[in-house]
């Protein structure tokens, strides 16, 4: 189902959750809010779930398919949704708790006994969980826990998908196993998803969007491949992975960095202002001789060889920290030793200046 | 320093003098200050043999005082386990204005004297007070009288029920609440099948010590009753004034029935306090990482 939110604001006593949000996420998409806590994802996404209601404003609304629903109450919303403690009914056993959205029906639309058993027994094993109907919450693991909580929210066949940190208090192996089956559950039950978490390689890996949150304001929404690669502010380019930052002046609409230019040229900005110079650990190269006029002298400080990558410490003459990332083949071939002289060399920097963020 | 398997035992590196000295100050502070005298009602009672224990029961105004006593109880200890739910998951799960002054005010009847307690509603339904003229004129009588021994229990204990589950509540939070109403359950629902197993323990804690002290409660039933052999006397006051006529049989052998009462409620509490731990621990494990 599409949801659109406009003009949406709220606010907790003096504290901005959400500051005039306007979203529209299409019918069938994955879609994560992505930002770091406090920046008002968790907010955004219950006042779409209807657990919040936003702050009075005429202009505000949220639509589901183009009906207002902001008088509508949470449960007749028909949204799944699934918390980071998962909040599975404890003294319930699995089964019960998959039932419990059919059970409490009207007895009008409730169904009968052997079609919620159908129903929660098909749940089960799209969970992959089938014959832990009889257990209790505690005595699942934490992801089994997670899927139990998936199930009993798609039992009341939502229209919409609710996720907030689904998988934050699990270990970093069984999150990946599950945000991989949580993106395939997605596309078999065709529904609209929207998961909040602070984790970017969740959001960059799963997504069909991102919605980079900051300070209760939305930073940049795009493909994942868009908002890494194309980032629209400093926030964003930070937020997603490791970068190395320069602080620099502008000289002649270029940015200069130890009088060494970097980035394309931005000819309408006024010469001395500051500009930060943004580049990723990959995109930088070392060389055992200067290679052109961007190379800046570095010494290497520490190697860490742990990972598919060999990670570089480097500190510059200006006694800035640098990081590079190179291939294990690269670093042979260097054959870099801790206190080395080289030269380092941004292939690709990408330059705001803070001033003038139009 | 030297450190001997018997420290280790115990955890402790205090010399044997100092840990005896404080084992048996307590010990016999216990036995001297609680058991000696709960001894002495169950022997005084008895002295004259169980014919004579028996016979104290079968006095007229003994039964009504008993049965005073489970009225005014039968009555309190209900509103205050609706009012307690209510009062503590309004704290819990909502924020309102005046929030600090409702958890202050709740603490009130533990914070005054029960005799003021009394007091008050004498000063407020008595002849003299706001309303005397108008209940006298209606022909309703309070202080003095049956409801004013049970306003003045309601009063003295409305304090347990919720004092109990609000932490409860607040540490619980309101997240299963959430999913049960995302998942279409109405309030009602949401409150019997979500919120009620999960503090139903808490709940029976605070009614074991309401109840407790709805029965022994003397001061501020003491000043609202007529203090009339076989009226409006509650069990701890027919006991004083069997005392104060030197019937001390029949005195101790009433005593004997809040003495028991005092016995099962400890028992029922530390029950209760072991599944209530196992509660709070069950909800924190939930709450944090688990392996896989």
């Amino acid at each position: 189902m599409s949801i659109e939110i406009k003009n949406i604001s709220k606010s907790f006593g003096s504290f901005t959750a959400l500051k005039d949000i306007s979203l529209k996420i299409e019918n069938g998409e994955l879609i994560s809010l992505l930002g770091p806590s406090g920046s008002g994802k968790t907010t955004l996404l219950r006042v779409i779930a209807g657990m919040e209601s936003p702050d009075p404003n005429p202009d505000s609304q949220v639509l589901f398919f183009g009906e207002d629903v902001a008088r509508k109450p949470v449960g007749d919303r028909k949204v799944g949704f699934v918390f980071q403690h998962y909040a599975l009914f404890k003294h319930m056993s699995v089964f019960e708790n998959i039932a419990f959205g059919l059970r409490v029906r009207p007895r009008s639309q409730r169904p009968a006994e052997s079609a919620i058993r159908d129903k929660v027994h098909s749940l089960l094993n799209l969970i992959q969980l089938e014959g832990f109907g009889n257990r209790f919450p505690k005595q699942l693991s934490g992801g089994q826990r997670q899927r139990v909580a998936l199930a009993r929210a798609l039992a009341i066949e939502p229209q919409v998908l609710l996720l907030d940190e689904p998988f934050g208090a699990l270990d970093a192996k069984v999150r990946k196993g599950l945000r991989d089956w949580l993106r395939s559950l997605h596309d078999e039950l065709n529904t609209t998803t929207i998961l909040v978490t602070h984790d970017q390689e969740e959001a960059l890996e799963v997504s069909d969007r991102v919605v980079v949150m900051n300070q209760a304001r939305i930073e940049q929404v795009g493909a994942p491949d868009d908002v890494f690669h194309q980032p629209a502010s400093e926030f964003v380019i930070d937020f997603l992975g490791n970068v190395n930052v320069f602080h620099g002046r502008v000289n002649q609409g270029q940015p200069v960095l130890e009088n060494i230019q970097v980035g394309g040229s931005r000819e309408s900005i006024p010469d001395g202002e500051k500009a930060n110079v943004y580049v990723r650990p990959n995109d930088i190269s070392i060389d055992r001789t200067p290679t052109g006029k961007s190379s800046m002298a570095a010494t290497v400080t520490r190697i860490n060889r742990a990972g598919v990558h060999a990670k570089i410490s480097l500190e510059l003459s200006s006694k800035e920290e640098i990081r590079v990332d190179v291939s294990m083949e690269q670093l042979q071939e260097l054959h870099l030793q801790l206190g080395d002289s080289v030269f380092v060399h941004p292939n690709k920097a990408r330059v705001f200046v803070p001033d003038f963020t139009i | 320093m030297s450190v001997n398997a018997k420290d280790l035992q115990t955890g402790s590196n205090d010399p044997l003098w100092v840990r005896t000295t404080v084992i048996t100050i307590s010990v016999a502070f216990v036995a001297l200050m609680l058991v000696l005298p709960l001894g002495v009602i169950f022997f005084e009672a008895f002295r004259k043999g169980l014919t004579a224990y028996l016979k104290a029961f079968q006095d007229r105004n003994a039964v009504r005082a008993i049965t005073m006593t489970c009225l005014a109880a039968g009555i309190a200890v209900p509103l205050n386990l609706v009012f307690g739910i209510a009062a503590s998951w309004a704290i819990a799960k909502f924020n309102f204005r005046g929030k600090g002054l409702l958890i202050a005010l709740i603490d009130l009847p533990f914070a005054i004297s029960p005799v003021i307690s009394g007091l008050i509603y004498i000063l407020v339904f008595g002849m003299q007070g706001w309303f005397g003229k108008w209940l006298e004129a209606h022909g309703i009588q309070i202080i003095f009288a049956v409801p004013g021994i049970i306003l003045a229990t309601i009063f003295v204990t409305f304090p347990f029920v919720a004092r109990e589950l609000i932490p409860l509540m607040q540490e619980q939070g309101s997240e299963e609440e959430w999913a049960a109403i995302s998942l279409g359950a109405n309030g009602w629902q949401t409150f019997w099948r979500v919120t009620l197993p999960n503090i139903k323990w808490g709940v029976l804690y605070g009614v074991l010590l309401c109840n407790a002290r709805a029965m022994g409660e003397f001061g501020a039933v003491s000043v609202v009753s007529s203090n009339i052999r076989g009226g409006t006397n509650t069990l701890p006051l027919h006991i004083d004034a069997l005392y104060n006529d030197y019937n001390s049989v029949a005195a101790f052998a009433m005593a004997s029935i809040l003495a028991l009462l005092g016995v099962v409620t400890l028992v029922g509490k530390s029950l209760l306090e072991r599944k209530l731990e196992q509660e709070s621990i069950s909800s924190l494990e939930s709450k944090t990482t688990e392996v896989s």
